[in-house]
């Protein structure tokens, strides 16, 4: 069962149809308990950076990763639900960034280009030993934000360019995050979560 | 690689069905939208724009249920417009599956509700709908409503910059004297707001001969809106695209089934 963390970030159910593709029974939460215990957890995001963590810390959703994570169960984050998964995040407060989960050590931070937010579909280079990208890495996939990480952390990065290069996708073990939006980038999109969800 | 440019066909929907007129009169009923935006994702649109131009508030709930099982079944960005007024108008059509929301007369009315949906859903979720024609304004282009039936003596290319003070994440930039008219985009109208704007560009109105698409993009738009040309089959988007794509400019290829 994958489970898609609902901490008061709008549009789940195109997600939960996109996931549900994958032959999976999904699942929209907010219980700690069925977030935990599902093979695969989705934690998806729309908004800033801080409105979200503070939606992810009223469903105890910090805790509930952290403590998949270190019982080696897989996690997923989309868009912002990757770039909580950081240390830090500079949207709407450079000088004092907010705090993320903090699961890599990397600042979030404004994308220098001259058009934002980068909105739309954009190529990824990736691994030559993706699991998430097999089969799809000359696809491209659907991106709306205007902050990123531009540092590599974990075992395996994708990269895209908008203005400058950063951080598109990460593969850490359990941890998988991607700054697209996979359930919004069509067949690519589908394929991909296909991907995550045959390696639970 | 970069970003590529966006095509985005344009369903207007009332009361449930798609409908196109020519300049917003002489309606013709050109299908279900459901099923005609499954169909556009399978030829490879981009994003997906419904127009909801009910007059009832029936007709809003239909639409919302529209949004619904089109948002169920088309895995590509949907954005829905048409009516807003509120930010409880934007939580009902995002949580029924729309990703972005575009408004128009709504936002002339009362500037302060741009902020507010960027405050509570983000700038990202928000697409300011710009229906302009040349008048005798500032910049020589004024804002009007009611599908450009009414002049607001507002100068578009002042309306803008304020919106993006304001919070808009996207503009959508529909010409009304182009409107229809299958004649080209208003080229001068795309460039004078671009020059005044840094989020991404959606040019609409007047799209006709491949040549127009890219025209729209020389001029500075990021992603190019049509309806009649795609709902009467003058163009599929597979030729909109191999036609830019020939020519240089970075288009998403759907080579995936």
């Amino acid at each position: 069962m994958i489970a898609i963390l609902d901490y008061g970030s709008g549009n789940l159910r195109s997600a939960e149809r996109a996931f549900a593709t994958s032959g999976h029974d999904v699942v929209v939460t907010s219980d700690a308990n069925i977030a935990f215990e599902a093979d695969g957890l989705v934690v998806p995001g729309v908004g800033a950076f801080a409105a979200c963590m503070k939606g992810l810390q009223a469903v105890n959703g910090e805790e509930i990763i952290r403590k998949r994570i270190s019982s080696e169960r897989a996690v997923l984050g989309i868009c912002i639900g990757m770039q909580i998964l950081f240390s830090l995040g500079e949207e709407h407060s450079q000088d004092v960034p907010h705090k993320g989960v903090g699961i890599w050590d990397a600042t979030v931070s404004k994308i220098n280009a001259p058009i934002l937010p980068h909105m739309g579909w954009n190529s990824v280079e990736t691994a030559s030993d993706s699991v998430l990208f097999k089969g799809i890495d000359s696809q491209s996939f659907y991106f709306v934000h205007s902050y990123a990480a531009k540092k590599s952390v974990g075992l395996r990065q994708a990269w895209t360019t908008h203005g400058e290069r950063f951080l598109s996708a990460v593969e850490d073990d359990y941890v998988s995050a991607t700054q697209f939006h996979p359930e919004k980038s069509g067949a690519a999109g589908l394929a991909l979560i296909k991907n995550w969800s045959n390696s639970l | 690689m970069s970003l590529s440019i966006r095509i985005i066909p344009c369903l207007d929907v009332t009361e449930g069905r798609v409908v196109k007129g020519v300049n917003f009169t002489n309606l013709v009923d050109a299908g279900d939208p459901v099923e005609m935006a499954a169909l556009y994702g399978i030829e490879g649109a981009d994003e997906l724009t419904f127009l909801d131009i009910s007059a009832s508030s029936a007709g809003r709930e239909t639409t919302l249920d529209v949004v619904r099982r089109t948002a169920e079944q088309v895995f590509i960005p949907l954005t829905v417009g048409g009516g807003i007024r509120s930010v409880d108008d934007v939580d009902r059509l995002l949580r029924a599956g729309a990703d972005k929301i575009s408004i128009n007369t709504s936002a002339i009315a009362r500037p302060q509700l741009i902020a507010e949906i960027a405050d509570r859903f983000g700038s990202q979720v928000l697409v300011l709908s710009v229906d302009a024609r040349r008048a005798r304004t500032a910049s020589g282009f004024e804002v009007t409503t009611h599908g450009g039936r009414e002049g607001t003596d507002i100068d578009a290319l002042a309306w803008v910059e304020k919106a993006c003070v304001l919070g808009v994440g996207e503009i959508l930039l529909n010409s009304m004297d182009a409107d229809g008219t299958r004649a080209g985009y208003d080229i001068s109208m795309i460039t004078a707001v671009r020059a005044v704007s840094n989020v991404p560009l959606i040019a609409s109105g007047g799209a006709g001969a491949l040549e127009d698409f890219a025209a729209a993009l020389d001029a500075g738009a990021d992603a190019l809106l049509a309806a009649s040309v795609f709902h009467f089959g003058i163009h599929r988007i597979g030729d909109v695209k191999s036609y830019l794509a020939k020519n240089n400019y970075p288009v998403r290829t759907t080579t995936m089934k």
